[in-house]
């Protein structure tokens, strides 16, 4: 059976300069200009860094891309996952035609949708009806099928109560459903769809990835999805491709493929120390010295943290702002991106001097797996300050198991929860 | 599959680093049509929501322009209008100017202020200065309105106002002016994305061009009192522009044909250079916005 490639993507690199645009950037042009006129080729385009934010690079370019290939086939749904940096969203955009490619070309047999974030051109003084009929024609659509579907629409988005009155006194997530609703009922043969399963409630969301499904399979249209969840990566997709400084590692099976990106992934980065402010993790307001997740179950707190294992998790922080009361928290998620908990309170920490703050999540109380700490702080009035997506990323392993079975237990925790039995005499 | 066709052609589209030297996609235009309309429906709608006046506000600014100019050039300097009641001299030159200049500065901001929206979606991108020039059409619509209000009001004072034949060609000459608008605003917006600089020059710009423009005055007046600088005024296409509108309109001052081909000449060149640097642009502005 011959494959039938609708989507084809060849070398496609993508360079950014860094820094800022100014005189600098009128002799870089002029010298391109001038190369050009020569007919030589563009002198930029030979150097360049990959892409690695962390480290600190020669040049003042760098590359987002680098030959990037791939095809896709028709009625796929291909999952791109990587970290953060490594290039998803901005193949993205070079998809959905946002911005083009520095060199490559991509050819297509169909039309491009892209949901990069969903509420685009919404605007705050209209109605509701007059945003679904506003968003539907810039994502592509005519006037025609917008009104064909408008019921429909509204019924999806479950605003129905709202419809006529101006977007700007809607709450957000209504905000978010009246958008996302636009966009399911585009009908383009590839829709780009990035992390927009991160919004609306859990309702919302079921109904969305619902959505996405039905989309997907009985439409037969293809979807390029993009998300840090690996869990509706794993549950969408028919094949993945990750991502890694720009290039593709690798791609295959979805079931494959993440658990691969998951090991490549360090994940003992259960301690991270700084000596001085200037290096210290944080902003001008908040600075993170020391963050670690220690065993106290054990003497030596950098010990192994298993499934009975009392944990602490540990910052010294240094406050910056100009008010002693802060509100710190975190999320404690999964690797693959689902949230268990989330836990918070507000402090007093001493300005510009080191405090010691320590939350202890019970024993017995995580499952074995990997898990990683979204720190955030904010101030009293619940401005952000600052935040960390991955701050820390720990295991928890199981190595005592009482009970005989070996294979993992289901669940995002596991509990100690007390049995109890007896004889029932009748 | 019954799809074996696997050469170049069958694509739909490419995307590529570069645009064909020229293209402006008519089709693809075309197809968003239902997005142009719309986005006209918002600019005028929304402009005025939630204040007091609103469509008023259209009407407000160029008469208190016109009463300004009537007190202080015609008043005070003394230009001569002659059988034309100075105010409507002045209300005819602003409302045709004041299309001119919505159109300039609306469209020269296209990318930077759109910038949100096109870092997200894909639509031909010139929709959106045709929407700025279109909807500018609506109000200026409304502004020409009361300048016909004020045209029968002096006519019933006695004045002695007739209008030229070649008023059926006004459609005509507003439509000139709006390309001409709309070539120098995409010229400019494609520029302002890289060097912001353009944006501060086109504030104090578009006031200076207004004194070269004809506006207040007859262009015979100025080649009579300043002969050593009239040509500054001779050579801008706006000035012929504003003359034979008063022309058409008022049946005053002079047209002359050779000084409205030259418009229409550099109309056109304007109009392809700034829609040819603009699909230059469109492609990777938002690395640099």
């Amino acid at each position: 059976m011959k494959k039938d490639i609708i989507l084809k993507a060849e070398n496609i690199s993508k360079q950014y300069r860094l820094g800022q645009v100014g005189t600098g950037t009128l002799s870089h042009d002029i010298n391109r200009w001038w190369c050009k006129i020569r007919g030589k080729e563009n002198p930029y385009l030979k150097i360049g860094d990959t892409n690695d934010r962390s480290t600190k690079g020669t040049s003042d370019y760098v590359w987002a891309l680098q030959d990037i290939n791939f095809e896709v086939e028709r009625g796929e749904v291909l999952g791109i996952i990587g970290k953060n940096g490594a290039g998803k969203s901005t193949l993205l955009k070079i998809l959905s035609k946002v911005t083009a490619p520095t060199t490559g070309s991509i050819k297509s047999r169909g039309r491009i949708a892209s949901l990069l974030e969903v509420g685009t051109g919404f605007n705050g003084e209209m109605t509701g009806r007059e945003n679904i009929f506003l968003n539907g024609a810039i994502l592509g659509m005519t006037k025609k099928e917008i009104t064909s579907k408008l019921d429909e629409i509204i019924e999806f988005s479950g605003c129905e109560r709202y419809i006529d009155t101006p977007v700007k006194r809607y709450s957000s997530g209504m905000t978010v459903r009246l958008a996302f609703a636009v966009a399911a009922f585009l009908e383009p043969e590839i829709l780009v769809i990035d992390e927009v399963l991160a919004v609306g409630d859990a309702e919302f969301q079921k109904k969305a990835i619902g959505k996405m499904q039905d989309i997907s399979r009985e439409g037969g249209r293809t979807v390029l999805f993009v998300s840090h969840n690996m869990a509706a990566i794993e549950t969408l997709c028919t094949r993945v491709v990750s991502m890694e400084h720009g290039k593709i590692c690798s791609s295959g099976d979805p079931t494959k493929v993440i658990s691969d990106y998951l090991q490549s992934n360090s994940f003992s980065e259960r301690i991270i120390n700084f000596d001085s402010i200037s290096k210290a993790k944080g902003n001008d307001k908040i600075r993170i010295m020391y963050a670690g997740i220690e065993n106290a179950s054990s003497n030596n707190k950098n010990d192994i943290i298993d499934v009975t294992s009392l944990i602490n998790f540990k910052m010294n922080i240094i406050n910056q702002t100009n008010k002693e009361l802060i509100s710190v928290g975190f999320d404690l998620k999964t690797i693959k991106g689902d949230i268990v908990f989330g836990s918070g309170g507000k402090f007093n920490c001493k300005l510009n001097k080191a405090s010691e703050i320590c939350c202890e999540i019970p024993s017995n109380f995580l499952n074995d797996d990997v898990y990683q700490i979204h720190v955030y702080f904010h101030t009293n009035e619940m401005n952000p300050l600052f935040s960390d997506y991955e701050l820390l990323t720990f295991e928890v392993k199981d190595i005592i198991r009482e009970s005989g079975y070996l294979g993992k237990v289901n669940g995002m925790i596991r509990p100690s929860l007390s049995w109890s039995t007896k004889d029932i005499i009748s | 599959m019954n799809k074996p066709e696997n050469t170049s052609s069958t694509w739909l589209f490419e995307i590529t680093p570069k645009n064909k030297f020229f293209s402006l996609n008519l089709k693809e235009v075309w197809q968003y049509r239902d997005l142009l309309f719309l986005f006209v429906k918002r600019d005028v709608i929304t402009v005025y929501k939630q204040t007091v006046l609103g469509p008023l506000w259209y009407l407000i600014q160029p008469l208190f322009t016109s009463v300004t100019f009537t007190i202080i050039f015609n008043n005070v300097a003394g230009i001569d209008t002659g059988i034309v009641p100075p105010f409507l001299f002045n209300l005819a030159g602003i409302t045709v100017w004041n299309y001119f200049t919505a159109c300039l500065t609306g469209t020269s901001d296209t990318f930077k202020a759109n910038a949100a929206i096109f870092g997200k979606v894909y639509f031909p991108r010139i929709i959106t200065p045709l929407s700025v020039v279109i909807s500018n059409l609506v109000k200026f619509g409304i502004q020409f309105l009361i300048f016909i209000g004020f045209y029968i009001f002096y006519y019933f004072q006695g004045a002695d106002l007739s209008l030229n034949g070649l008023v059926l060609f006004f459609p005509l000459l507003i439509v000139i002016m709006g390309i001409l608008g709309l070539g120098l605003g995409m010229l400019i917006s494609a520029m302002v994305t890289k060097y912001r600089d353009f944006s501060h020059l086109i504030g104090f710009g578009i006031q200076l061009l207004m004194y070269l423009s004809a506006v207040m005055y007859p262009m015979e007046l100025i080649k009579d009192k300043l002969p050593s600088y009239g040509w500054l005024v001779e050579f801008n296409p706006l000035a012929y522009i504003i003359e034979t509108a008063r022309f058409m309109l008022l049946n005053v001052g002079e047209v002359s044909f050779l000084g409205l081909s030259y418009t229409l000449v550099v109309t056109i060149a304007v109009f392809f250079i700034g829609l040819l640097v603009f699909n230059k642009t469109e492609k990777s502005f938002i690395d640099t916005v």
